[in-house]
């Protein structure tokens, strides 16, 4: 009975099973919904350079900064018109992957 | 010079080209806690068995002053020998000589011993200790690695090739095992990687150690690369010495049958499994229960282990069991243990083991990572592999047997030749909870007490299906069996399919889902 207790429970085509989870099972991501305000790293690197200030006003596929990984110089872009709400990193920061790097938001630019 | 002084020169020079890089070289070996190329091979094989070739050969780099230098047996041994009066080809590479690495003439060794293995049918065992390409020798190399692998493809599913990583075996070196049957690891001794923690930094600035990037306990529970772990290289030549009795030594053969034991006594499997089917037990429990001297040999014991694969014998011929797990993740299939059972079950057909299957289980495991990890295509490998094999299968279904999991573990529609299942079987399209939900959803809503409506038409459903009767009746399953008679069944089920021939269409090859 003590062992019984050690059991974990998972929870197939709502049948609650005991059973033991996996280092695998255990260390899963939980997944999220795309915020698209968040601009993460693609790919581990360093950050060569940022070419914008917070509250700064950008257009559309202008270049926000150079993340650098497996030397290439990958240029990170804006997905829309918007602006710079925060900037997460500095220059030549070694950041990992999946780390926020700036936070923006939409914003109408007048042409 | 007489016939006596050339003998004698003959074995100094044997002598001097034995020691590989020297008692220095060999001193530091020690250190690491490794065993010698040469102490490995011994270690192995049969007694006074081994027989080395290409003592002599040296290399043929001209550049960067290798030229002047002397690496003898161009850092590998190459030979044959047997083990339990069996014959095997093997290769070691030794570290003592310029750190194994690998050059034209090294890797000219290699092919011609696994050429070797490959035309007279026997399994080749290959023992990798190395730093890798010989920078020295630039692309003659990676020619060399090349020619390893495409002999490595050729002789795949002919003979058995093992590979024993006892040492470092980076970049491309690490595509000669992954494309071999069985990789044998060592916990800190064995690494594997395809780029080292030192490149890994300076590119992408993350910091790992050797031995959690690539060592042999990485390998064995979470990439799935190894297929067996031991804590010392003795250890580790105990199990390839214990897997080369199970397998057969090429294609065109059984593995050498044993004497018949019956399973030792107090291994009472009706026992074992509880009657509610949300209970778990250990399945290894019901094979030990099953097998002879109630032996079981696993393969990839820490790696997916919510599906169990492994060898055992019947009356004393090699039999191969697949089996979910309750203990583990409710013995669900996943992307880790589709894959893992279907290599499996390819292996057995090509060596004309015979497959045990031994079915509990849910169905596949629900989330989104294992939507998105490709459990579709993972899981479609395992419908590959039981659809494909012409090995005599056979089923046992203990209890669970829902929906898609059903199908994958060798039902009677992929052609399975005999399905047995106890009368504590459920074989139903879902389990009796998840199926109510649906199938009395108008019901269930509308009832005053909705909970205790569910509650009734559960019931309802596990008394109309959750049992083995509605599948016997379409003749999906062959027999309802007491669990006392499942070894009886099981030897009774493959003496009858001894000659079992079936005819697959032609074609060259078929596109299995990798």
């Amino acid at each position: 009975m003590s062992e019984e207790k050690e059991f974990k429970t998972l929870v197939v085509q709502g049948a609650v099973y005991k059973t033991h989870y996996t280092w695998k099972f255990e260390n899963r991501v939980n997944w999220e919904a795309p915020d698209p305000n968040h601009i993460y790293s693609f790919i581990p690197g360093t950050i060569i350079d940022i070419f914008v200030k917070p509250k700064e006003k950008v257009k559309e596929g202008q270049t926000l900064l150079l993340l650098e990984a497996m030397k290439m110089q990958n240029q990170v872009r804006m997905p829309f018109d918007g602006e710079i709400v925060k900037i997460h990193v500095k220059k030549d920061d070694v950041i990992p992957r999946k780390f926020l790097m700036l936070e923006i938001r939409p914003v109408r630019i007048k042409k | 010079m007489s016939l006596r002084s050339n003998v004698l020169d003959l074995r100094k020079r044997k002598r001097e080209v034995q020691k590989g890089g020297g008692d220095k070289a060999i001193e530091k070996q020690a250190k690491m806690g490794k065993l010698t190329a040469r102490e490995r091979i011994l270690a192995l094989l049969d007694k006074n068995s081994f027989h080395e070739y290409d003592l002599f050969v040296e290399h043929s780099a001209k550049d960067f002053g290798m030229e002047s230098k002397v690496l003898h047996g161009d850092g590998v041994i190459i030979g044959t020998g047997t083990i339990y009066s069996k014959p095997v080809c093997i290769f070691a590479q030794d570290f003592t000589v310029a750190g194994g690495s690998l050059g034209l003439m090294h890797a000219r060794k290699i092919t011609k011993i696994m050429d070797h293995a490959l035309k007279m049918r026997v399994p080749l065992i290959g023992i990798n200790d190395s730093g890798g390409a010989r920078i020295q020798e630039g692309v003659n190399s990676l020619a060399g690695y090349g020619e390893i692998f495409f002999r490595n493809t050729l002789a795949s599913g002919v003979i058995p090739q093992i590979s024993v990583i006892l040492g470092p075996c980076a970049g491309g070196a690490v595509y000669s095992p992954a494309l071999t049957d069985f990789v044998f690891v060592v916990e800190n001794i064995s690494k594997m990687f395809i780029t080292g923690p030192s490149v890994i930094k300076s590119v992408l600035g993350e910091e790992i150690s050797m031995e959690e990037l690539g060592g042999a306990r990485v390998h064995a529970e979470l990439t799935g690369n190894a297929h067996f772990f031991a804590t010392s290289e003795l250890d580790c030549f105990e199990q390839i010495k214990k897997l080369i009795s199970y397998i057969p030594r090429n294609n065109g053969t059984k593995a050498m049958p044993f004497p018949p034991k019956l399973p030792k006594k107090g291994r009472k499997i009706e026992d074992i499994v509880p009657g509610d089917p949300r209970i778990p037990y250990d399945i290894r429990d019901i094979i030990g229960g099953i097998t002879d001297s109630s032996e079981f040999f696993e393969v990839m014991e820490n790696f997916a282990p919510n599906i169990v694969i492994g060898f055992g014998r019947m009356e004393g011929d090699t039999v191969g069991f697949v089996a979910n797990q309750p203990m583990v993740l409710a013995g669900v299939l996943d992307t880790d243990s589709s894959d893992k059972a279907a290599r499996f079950i390819r292996y057995c057909d090509a060596f004309n083991i015979p497959i045990v299957t031994l079915e509990d289980l849910p169905g596949y495991l629900p989330g989104v990572d294992q939507e998105h990890a490709g459990v579709i295509r993972h899981g479609a490998k395992i419908l590959y592999a039981y659809s494909e094999a012409t090995v005599p299968k056979v089923t046992v279904i203990l209890r669970k047997a829902y929906g898609g999991g059903y199908i994958a573990m060798n039902s009677r529609h992929l052609r399975a030749d005999f399905v047995f299942a106890w009368p504590t079987a459920e074989i139903a399209v879902m389990g009796p909870e998840g199926a109510a939900n649906i199938v009395f959803r108008k019901e269930i809503a509308e009832a005053e007490n909705p909970e205790e409506m569910r509650q009734q038409k559960i019931q309802e459903y596990k008394e109309k299906f959750a049992n083995p009767y509605v599948a016997a009746a379409q003749g999906y399953i062959d027999e309802v069996i007491e669990p006392r008679d499942t070894r009886g069944r099981i030897l009774h089920a493959l003496q009858v399919s001894e000659n079992k021939s079936v005819f697959l269409p032609n074609k060259k090859h078929g596109i299995p889902p990798f």
